[in-house]
């Protein structure tokens, strides 16, 4: 039996815990116009920092709107933007060390290239191309790196939750002073796996940050009808586990929280859980058409809260950017996606010897056999099998 | 079979320091067939604990593990209860290496979970969900028949660079004893062993079945029947050669499982020999396995594919 429970108050007469007595407050550093809160305890950020986080902002940005473009123009399949939930993303993974592992749920891809994943490695893994690290086996934005600490994305939601906490334990294992890092969505939490995975870390000391981004939809489900109680931030001491809510449109509010959390969960062996306050200003993926179940004027009252323009504000109040050289970003970025994309849709598909490889180690002598008897097939009516006839 | 289980993992917690071992009951209890007994006090809490009581946990914080590096051991306490992590194992550990174009593994995984009838366990505690896992690319399923077996296989899958689905015949725990040599040792993966030469029919099957082929063939020779006796051991990926050759020179091939007929793995085994050997065949292929019921409590004998009922089918197919 744990203290708490054994060394709980005694009470003669009934008495419920009222469903709302846990009051959560929510951490707001930066106000709309780009000025710091009165009294607001900033996060440490340098300039160099600074620019580094606006910098993906303006990326993440260009690569959604125009990677939605070329979704709608027929030349990739899918796509999902993060426009909106910049702040929860950057601010987040910027508290980070590179040697802290990211496991991601899908929207996070500005995570991903604050990391350092270049340009034309986007593309290749959203035109499945043969140097798609992936190997062109996954739809478009379901990336990963070793290299960057990155693990692949996978559809099933919420499977990375407990897995974030067993790497946090190899973490701490491995004596390494590194972390692991969850993202979610709000509607993610309602899966087994959420319950799994924090309780298990908890009770298992690993030094893992569960960062909920609460976005308002899970498609086309709105946060009341995916749960009753005070967001995911109130589930956290039920797990035993330190938890804080932030704005999730305040980029420093949320590198705040992270770089606090971090040192928490290093310090401590221990979790913590990060419930950021958001809205996802697109749509759920590029199947998906908002309109259905929301209002305009609810984006419109949104749109006011945009967490790019509102650190872009503060940078130019802090004297570390203007106008001019935002614009010019921009146009940088624009450019240098529409380049690499040219480029990334005229590489070649991979061979269809990959179809095999990475089922396994090795691949089986059944796996080989079915290769064998599916390469004479397509050499038989090559016309049907355009992606791979050609090259046998 | 448990001391040799048990030797496994302790000889391979000693030669691996990134090894660990976990599941419910398996710390300080020792799990509840005391798989892991002494194995906490051996290596400490770190690397041999306890974990909440949700095989989902379990299997989603193993692939954590075991795609940073480490080596994971996972107990399911019962076969029966690995359903609640079955969208760890079939979307996230059979696939992590594929769908990340081999950026991640896990292959440092094994999951060892208890399984089978005969002990009067009902249908939650009997259950044989091998055809679940075999249906799933880049799993291995491997199944012992003894104690020397267990020792070589588990030690194999351990180091196996793929995640691995040990099950283990629960039947033969504490029932099934003989010599096992000391140190660690390996038994391949994928290979089927003959385990009786024979002329008439081949038998095939594994796990605690094994014990049951050898009782029917031990009937059938009195009648003058040669049985040639095979034990699959590795279900994924399966020895096809080995089973091929012995049907070509038998001509005929039974399959025994103790899950139920029908979606069972007999049916693909069946399959895949009914093309290799057609032409060498004398008998239809024959199947004896648990029936299309949830494993029963009181007719659990009834329900089992026994040696009395594998007798019979032998003879009919030799009759045939």
């Amino acid at each position: 039996m744990s203290n708490a429970t054994t060394n709980a108050e005694t009470v003669h007469r009934v008495s419920f815990l009222d469903k709302n007595s846990i009051a959560i407050p929510i951490l707001k550093v930066l106000q709309a116009d780009g000025t710091a809160y009165e009294g607001a305890v900033l996060p440490v950020i340098d300039e160099a920092l600074a620019k580094k986080v606006h910098d993906t902002c303006v990326f993440t940005r260009v690569l959604d709107e125009r990677m939605l473009g070329a979704q709608r123009q027929g030349r990739i399949s899918f796509y999902m933007t993060c426009t909106g939930e910049e702040a929860s993303i950057i601010g987040s993974t910027a508290a980070l060390d590179d040697g802290d592992v990211i496991l991601a749920q899908y929207r996070e891809h500005a995570a991903l290239r604050y990391r350092g994943f270049t340009t034309e490695q986007f593309m290749n893994q959203m035109f499945s191309n043969e140097k798609d690290l992936g190997k062109g086996r996954q739809m478009p934005i379901h990336y990963g790196s070793q290299a960057l600490n990155y693990q692949t994305i996978s559809s099933p939601l919420a499977t990375q939750i407990p897995q974030a906490t067993g790497v946090a334990y190899s973490l701490k294992m491995q004596k390494k002073r590194n972390i692991a890092i969850c993202y979610f969505g709000e509607g993610a939490a309602s899966e087994g796996d959420f319950h799994a995975g924090l309780n298990m870390a908890a009770v298992l000391s690993s030094p893992v940050i569960f960062f909920c981004r609460n976005n308002g939809y899970a498609i086309s489900t709105p946060t009341e009808e995916q749960f009753a109680g005070n967001g995911i931030a109130s589930r956290g001491p039920g797990y035993g586990m330190h938890t804080i809510r932030v704005d999730g449109n305040d980029m420093l509010a949320v590198l705040a929280a992270t770089q606090q959390a971090r040192a928490y969960a290093l310090d401590n062996n221990a979790p913590v859980l990060i419930e950021a306050m958001t809205y996802r200003l697109g749509a759920h993926s590029s199947s998906d058409d908002p309109s259905g179940y929301r209002s305009k004027d609810e984006e419109a009252k949104w749109q006011q809260h945009d967490p790019v323009k509102r650190f872009k504000l503060w940078m130019i109040n802090k004297g570390w950017l203007n106008e001019k050289q935002d614009a010019d970003l921009y146009v940088k970025y624009r450019e240098e996606v529409l380049a690499e994309l040219k480029v990334a849709e005229k590489i070649p598909l991979p061979h269809l010897d990959d179809l095999i490889q990475d089922v396994y180690d090795k691949p089986t002598p059944i796996l080989e056999k079915q290769l064998a008897e599916l390469k004479t097939h397509i050499k038989k009516y090559p016309e049907a099998y355009p992606k791979s006839a050609g090259r046998i | 079979m448990l001391q040799a289980i048990n030797e496994a993992l302790s000889s391979e917690m000693e030669a691996d320091q990134k090894m660990m071992v976990f599941g419910e009951d398996v710390g300080h209890f020792g799990g509840v067939f005391r798989a892991t007994s002494g194995l906490q006090e051996k290596f400490g809490r770190d690397r041999c604990f306890n974990t909440p009581l949700t095989e989902q946990g379990i299997a989603g914080f193993a692939n954590g593990l075991a795609s940073n590096g480490m080596t994971a051991v996972a107990e399911i306490q019962f076969a029966d209860y690995i359903f609640p992590a079955i969208d760890q194992i079939v979307n996230e550990s059979a696939k992590f290496r594929y769908r990340s174009g081999n950026e991640f593994d896990v292959g440092g995984l094994t999951f060892r979970t208890p399984y089978g009838g005969g002990i009067a366990g009902g249908h939650y505690h009997s259950q044989s969900p091998e055809a679940y896992f075999t249906q799933t690319p880049g799993l291995k399923v491997v199944i012992p028949r003894n104690p020397e077996q267990a020792k070589g296989l588990l030690i194999a899958s351990i180091r196996d660079k793929n995640p691995v689905i040990f099950f283990e015949p629960k039947r033969l725990y504490r029932a099934s004893v003989g010599e096992v040599r000391d140190g660690d040792f390996v038994i391949e993966l994928g290979k089927a062993e003959v385990i009786r030469q024979g002329t008439d029919i081949t038998l095939l099957g594994w796990g605690a079945q094994m014990e049951i082929l050898e009782n029917a063939a031990d009937m059938a020779a009195k009648k003058g029947i040669s049985c040639e006796i095979i034990d699959l051991r590795t279900l994924s990926p399966w020895d096809v050669d080995t089973v091929a050759a012995s049907v070509k020179k038998t001509g005929r091939l039974l399959i025994n499982h103790e899950a139920p007929l029908t979606g069972g793995f007999a049916g693909e085994i069946a399959a895949t020999i009914q093309e290799e050997c057609f032409l060498y065949l004398e008998s239809p292929i024959t199947r004896v396995c648990g029936l299309d019921t949830p494993y029963p409590l009181i007719h659990e004998k009834e329900y089992m594919p026994d040696a009395l009922k594998t007798f019979e089918a032998i003879k009919a197919s030799v009759k045939f």
